[in-house]
């Protein structure tokens, strides 16, 4: 059975109009384009892209925040244009580094005015906000006001507001942005367990760290300057740019050029490249068995294998093979 | 339906509640927002005891003082509020929620009158007691009436305020200004309308703050008014309509604005 989808967008595409500059004649920034996404229902699912690659812009028409210039997007099957008063009671939105709330309340009544315009009775709203602010770690914060918070507490604290209306689908746009180590890996715990314990629900996160998405993504999208280039499982993507396992070797000097890797059978390609005090090998296999060989010839050259491991594509290598650049390497504007 | 209302009336409730709260918790409002204003009307009072004029113009001052302070509240807590509420962030969340804008916008006014009452009366009791203002209403519960009448007309405008001033961005800082020393004086705020021709009275009467002070004085002091009591009601009860109905087409409009346009979410624009 097919299982059902909570977020699909078709053709969706959103044209920012502004002023007219010689650079750009036309005046119009494509935030996103033609952009089709089917995502099921208790996925966590990511955007992965650079600064300005369109991934808030889809948040914000998904939420109901922006109309789409063409296209159409459904969330849990309603139009978000035309029965947005239907998506809004079944989502929320958190989004890194945002500073809402009001500095004159304390922590636990921010989270219970946000519960309040969701219609959560106040037994559940004290219930959901005392289990959120323990999960991260601001039960002895409860009391304190915002105006009072560091960043980093601020940042939780609207983490927790996006789950205490327990939406079906929720909206992650960077949400570990400005968390140091610690909680951001508590937050991403938290995510995989709310995920488990709560079948149904659905997690659509943003995010430019790679480690993040690779870690907690089911599936992911890799968007830039407003296209999805590629959308399958963190290791079917990082297959799509390890045709040949890679094997990096370090090796004691005095080889001279005598390994000639590359002619072993199984062998792709082997590049030397020498150091200081060693010399590193990368060979990439036809083969994963032809490694035996490799060994082999290494020692019967003389030198001495001083580490030998197996290098794993990361996300980084799946986008700079889609998009021809590094994800730091374009600094744009968020839109 | 039954669930549609309780959504409204918790939206009420919890925009309301940070600025009940934020009186308590910032206390120094009693003195630049009770304690100066006395001294202002205080100003005026001995004005007219020097120059000898009916004691019930004292009276016009004081009450003139702690109406005011709905108006500030207005310009400045209602009318620039959904522009600070895009810059801290929260207005966003509050579109994309399923509690209404005119819950929030109701929640807005509802915490403002609660706060401004307060520092009205603090006004009205200490004008009272310094200056031994005989207060005799020909009514109480037509005061009462005329009272609340006058304030949902005045934060209906104040809703409306706060959409036309979104939609004007930064520059709802300078309009707020613009709007603030003219009303005290078409308002009548220190001095009894009738002084005034009639067309700029009846220019006036489209602030809800002219005809509501006009028709308390009445009913305060038995003072002849600008217009009969009867008519200022009705005008009042007018622009109530008029007002709250304008504040809903403005906020529906602003969010189709905000949605096509992508801009009114956007913070410090």
């Amino acid at each position: 059975m097919t299982q059902p989808l909570a977020i699909r967008t078709e053709n969706l595409s959103r044209v920012y109009r502004g002023k007219k500059r010689k650079t750009n004649p036309a005046g119009d920034l494509i935030a996103l384009d033609q952009v089709s996404l089917d995502v099921r229902e208790g996925e966590l699912f990511g955007l992965l892209g650079p600064n300005g690659a369109g991934k808030t812009t889809l948040i914000k028409i998904l939420t109901t925040l922006l109309a789409p210039t063409s296209g159409t997007a459904w969330v849990d099957g309603k139009d978000v244009v035309t029965e947005a008063e239907s998506v809004r009671p079944l989502i929320n939105m958190v989004s890194g580094g945002e500073s809402c709330g009001y500095g004159v309340l304390n922590v636990r009544e921010n989270l219970w005015l946000f519960t309040q315009i969701y219609g959560v009775s106040n037994a559940d709203a004290k219930s959901r906000i005392d289990e959120m602010l323990q999960i991260v770690g601001l039960g002895d914060k409860a009391s304190t006001k915002v105006s009072h918070l560091s960043t980093g507490q601020r940042q939780k604290m609207n983490f927790c507001r996006g789950f205490i209306t327990d939406p079906k689908i929720l909206f992650l746009d960077e949400p570990t942005l400005g968390l140091d180590v610690n909680a951001a890996r508590s937050i991403r715990q938290f995510l995989k367990k709310w995920l488990a314990e709560r079948g149904n629900r659905t997690l659509l996160l943003t995010t430019h760290y790679m480690m993040e998405a690779d870690e907690l993504c089911d599936r992911l999208a890799i968007i830039d300057k407003g296209k999805v280039l590629a959308c399958d499982t963190p290791a079917n993507l990082k297959r799509r740019v390890q045709e040949h396992p890679l094997f990096t070797i370090s090796l004691t000097p005095g080889t001279n050029g005598a390994l000639a890797l590359d002619r072993l059978p199984g062998v792709h390609q082997a590049i030397e490249t020498p150091g200081p005090t060693a010399i590193e090998v990368k060979v990439s296999l036809a083969e994963e068995s032809a490694i035996g060989a490799v060994v082999q010839r290494v020692v019967e050259c003389g030198s001495r294998i001083l580490s030998l491991n197996k290098t794993e594509p990361t996300l980084e290598d799946v986008f700079i093979e889609l998009v021809g650049h590094g994800f730091n390497d374009n600094g744009e504007q968020g839109t | 339906m039954r669930a549609s209302i309780g959504l409204f009336l918790r939206t009420i409730a919890a925009r309301a509640y940070p600025r009940i709260i934020g009186m308590r918790r910032q206390p120094s409002w009693v003195i630049h927002e009770a304690i100066l204003p006395i001294l202002s009307v205080a100003s005026f009072a001995y004005v007219y005891r020097a120059m000898r004029a009916p004691e019930e113009y004292v009276g016009f001052v004081i009450l003139g003082g702690a109406m005011t302070a709905f108006w500030l509240n207005v310009l400045w807590s209602m009318g620039a509020q959904l522009y600070w509420e895009r810059s801290s962030g929260n207005l966003e969340l509050y579109i994309m929620a399923p509690g209404s804008m005119m819950a929030v916008l109701a929640g807005m006014a509802l915490g403002g009158m609660i706060l401004t009452c307060v520092r009205a009366s603090v006004i009205m009791g200490a004008g009272i007691l310094l200056f031994q203002v005989p207060f005799a209403p020909t009514s109480w519960s037509m005061l009462i009436f005329t009272f609340l009448l006058t304030l949902l007309a005045l934060y209906g405008l104040g809703m409306m305020f706060a959409s036309v001033f979104l939609l004007w961005g930064r520059e709802a800082w300078h309009i707020v200004n613009l709007f603030q020393e003219p009303v005290y004086l078409l308002t009548g705020m220190n001095f009894p309308l009738k002084v005034f021709p009639t067309f700029l009275a009846t220019t006036a009467a489209l602030i809800p703050l002219t005809a509501g002070m006009d028709a308390l004085r009445q009913i305060l002091f038995k003072a002849e008014g600008f217009w009969p009591l009867e008519v200022e009601i009705s005008l009042l009860g007018g622009l109530s309509i008029v007002f709250l109905f304008l504040a809903k087409r403005l906020l529906a409009y602003l969010e189709r604005l905000a949605r096509e346009e992508g801009r009114l979410t956007v913070k410090w624009q």
